[in-house]
């Protein structure tokens, strides 16, 4: 292959990377920029998405799109529900303390993490594409899966992008946002806010792990990277702020793939952070960063 | 006698009748002279943790760099213990100088998020030249390079002792620093750090010796204990090498100079317990974490200071 075609599949595979991994990093700059929190544990929601899809397609038989379909449902649905329970049962009563729910939410990881490896096993495991079409792009065939994921992607950041701009609901996230206190002076139910924050950050992950789990395999492991390099973008996109973070994903997503095909995934993510060493140099807020935090 | 003189030396002279006594079985022996050197390690995090206030989530990226500036140079360059101890101190000064004035740009959370970042990267760094480190199966020092002024390193008896000695320096470095007045500045820093600029105290530089004196003394850690136990792997630069020192100076005592040894030899235990009943041991880690952070949020040291004894550095 000549290298313009070569260029083409890498940047293909950038953006299916750069897609998922908005949805990672837009789920943790929601959670941050509404609560002030950083959520360690996202990555681990993700797994938990990955291995929920596994388990909820290896329980639907024949067609293996209604599989997906179902855990295309569910897995963001149990993975939310999770994310609650753990922040009534701990972050709440650490009143959201930035230094304490850091800890707290390491804590968590490990809990979800190994919980993972005592019931699914320490195993990687497939799961089948929906469909499995290759569209011919005349230098080589790219499966049609993976533009689906791209296309869907795009839909959930827009449709997140309508609920904080045009409903309700994202109108008291956003007065949240902006000052807690005086949203609850004005009756907004801060507790079942950040609840409900908290479970949607972790369901947006959840979403994205459902939609690459027929390209890479489920495993118990897998948090960790994509938790890299979500921080790789907040820092750079700016914590909080979800314009940036998105532009920010589609930029170190699409480098991370293209470098991942060329050369090494491992010398990606080390070019990746010297960007934000560059980054922290000349803007230390990020690049679209305002507030101070 | 000073009191707080009397409990850090008596602790110290505890360690070392336990072992002159020969009160240690073979395999507790071993452990403790583990457990002292992470510890070592544990008082270095607390410098920037406990005193300064600063919380990272990178420490291993400190304690791997004098891990392989030390193996590194004895495994290619045959460099002696002496030499190569002295290579692992500068190059952990030079390297959280330079990581120090990176992280420090960011405040609060970002400062956490990068130094796990940049924990993570130094992780990927030893992996991806895996020509020089060998990455994940690691490199195994000689018998033959474990010596220092003719004594044999790998002695289980005289590994003890070094390690108390090593342990020994850190602690007695940590008490200076609590009791001097640039400790005080450090507290200052921790309890109200716009307060210590107002009274005149540049904030950012105290905050970037914090940092390089707390990595200095995790990279002296780290590379006695390539030494002493004879290995250097990758797992030692991973995500729960920084979160251990963590959790030792939580349970022993958030700003206290005892508090990393009580944590570390309880979570010692603790893991060691647990990984004979299941693999999935980190799970222990886990509930500690949020044990600690929701009910005890002191420490042990900390919060016997804060009922009882006030006068404990």
């Amino acid at each position: 292959m000549d290298l313009g075609p070569y260029l083409l599949f890498a940047s293909l595979e950038g953006l299916v990377h750069a897609a998922v991994l908005s949805l990672i990093a837009l789920g943790l700059s929601l959670v941050f920029g509404v609560m002030r929190i950083v959520n360690v544990a996202h990555g681990e929601f993700f797994m938990l998405g990955a291995i929920l899809a596994w388990w909820v397609s290896s329980f639907v038989l024949g067609n293996p799109a209604l599989g997906f379909l179902l855990a295309l449902l569910v897995a963001p649905i149990i993975a939310g529900i999770i994310a609650m329970f753990s922040d009534w049962l701990i972050l709440k009563h650490l009143k959201y303390d930035p230094e304490a729910t850091i800890i707290a939410t390491i804590g968590i990881l490990y809990i979800i993490q190994q919980a993972a490896l005592m019931t699914f096993g320490p195993d990687a495991r497939p799961v089948e594409q929906p469909f499995n079409v290759r569209l011919d792009l005349y230098w080589f065939g790219f499966s049609a899966y993976k533009f689906f994921v791209i296309f869907a992607s795009i839909i959930l950041l827009l449709s997140v992008w309508l609920v904080m701009a045009k409903t309700k609901f994202g109108l008291l996230l956003r007065a949240t946002q902006l000052d807690s206190e005086t949203a609850q002076a004005f009756g907004i139910p801060i507790s079942t806010v950040y609840s409900l924050v908290f479970g949607a950050g972790a369901a947006i992950a959840a979403v994205g792990a459902v939609l690459i789990v027929p390209i890479q395999q489920a495993h118990y492991l897998m948090g960790g990277e994509p938790l890299l390099l979500a921080f790789i973008v907040v820092i750079i996109g700016g914590l909080g702020s979800l314009r940036g973070t998105v532009a920010a994903a589609v930029l170190i997503g699409m480098s991370d793939g293209i470098i991942s095909v060329f050369f090494s995934p491992t010398l990606a993510k080390i070019l990746a952070t010297l960007l934000v060493v560059f980054v922290l140099l000349i803007r230390p807020n990020g690049l679209f960063g305002t507030a101070k935090v | 006698m000073r009191k707080d003189l009397i409990l850090h030396f008596g602790a110290l002279a505890i360690l070392l009748f336990l072992e002159l006594l020969g009160v240690f079985s073979d395999y507790h022996q071993g452990n403790f002279a583990r457990i002292l050197v992470l510890a070592a390690y544990g008082i270095g995090y607390n410098v920037l943790f406990g005193y300064t206030g600063l919380l990272s989530l990178g420490h291993a990226l400190f304690f791997s760099a004098g891990l392989y500036a030390s193996g590194l140079s004895i495994y290619h360059l045959d460099y002696n213990v002496g030499q190569s101890l002295i290579l692992a101190i500068c190059f952990s000064a030079f390297f959280s100088l330079v990581i120090g004035y990176l992280a420090l740009r960011t405040v609060g959370v970002s400062f956490m998020i990068v130094t796990l970042m940049f924990s993570q990267v130094g992780y990927l760094c030893i992996l991806y030249f895996g020509g020089i480190t060998r990455g994940d199966e690691g490199i195994v020092i000689q018998q033959s390079s474990r010596v220092f002024l003719s004594l044999d390193l790998s002695d289980p008896t005289i590994r003890y002792y070094a390690a108390l000695i090593i342990f020994s320096l850190c602690l007695i470095f940590n008490l200076w620093i609590a009791k001097s007045s640039f400790g005080r500045v450090l507290i200052a820093i921790r309890e109200n750090s716009d307060r210590a600029l107002m009274l005149g105290y540049n904030v950012h530089l105290y905050k970037l010796f914090a940092v390089i004196i707390s990595g200095t003394i995790s990279g002296l850690a780290g590379a006695c204990y390539g030494i002493l136990f004879g290995y250097v792997g990758a797992s030692f630069a991973a995500v729960p090498y920084s979160i251990f020192p963590l959790l030792w100076v939580l349970i022993g005592g958030v700003g206290t100079v005892l508090g990393p040894l009580v944590g570390a030899i309880f979570m010692f235990y603790l893991i060691d317990y647990a990984s004979d009943i299941t693999d999935a041991y980190m799970i222990i880690v886990g509930i500690t974490l949020l044990v600690v952070t929701l009910y005890a949020r002191r420490g042990l040291l900390g919060e016997l200071r804060y009922r009882y004894f006030k006068w404990i550095p």
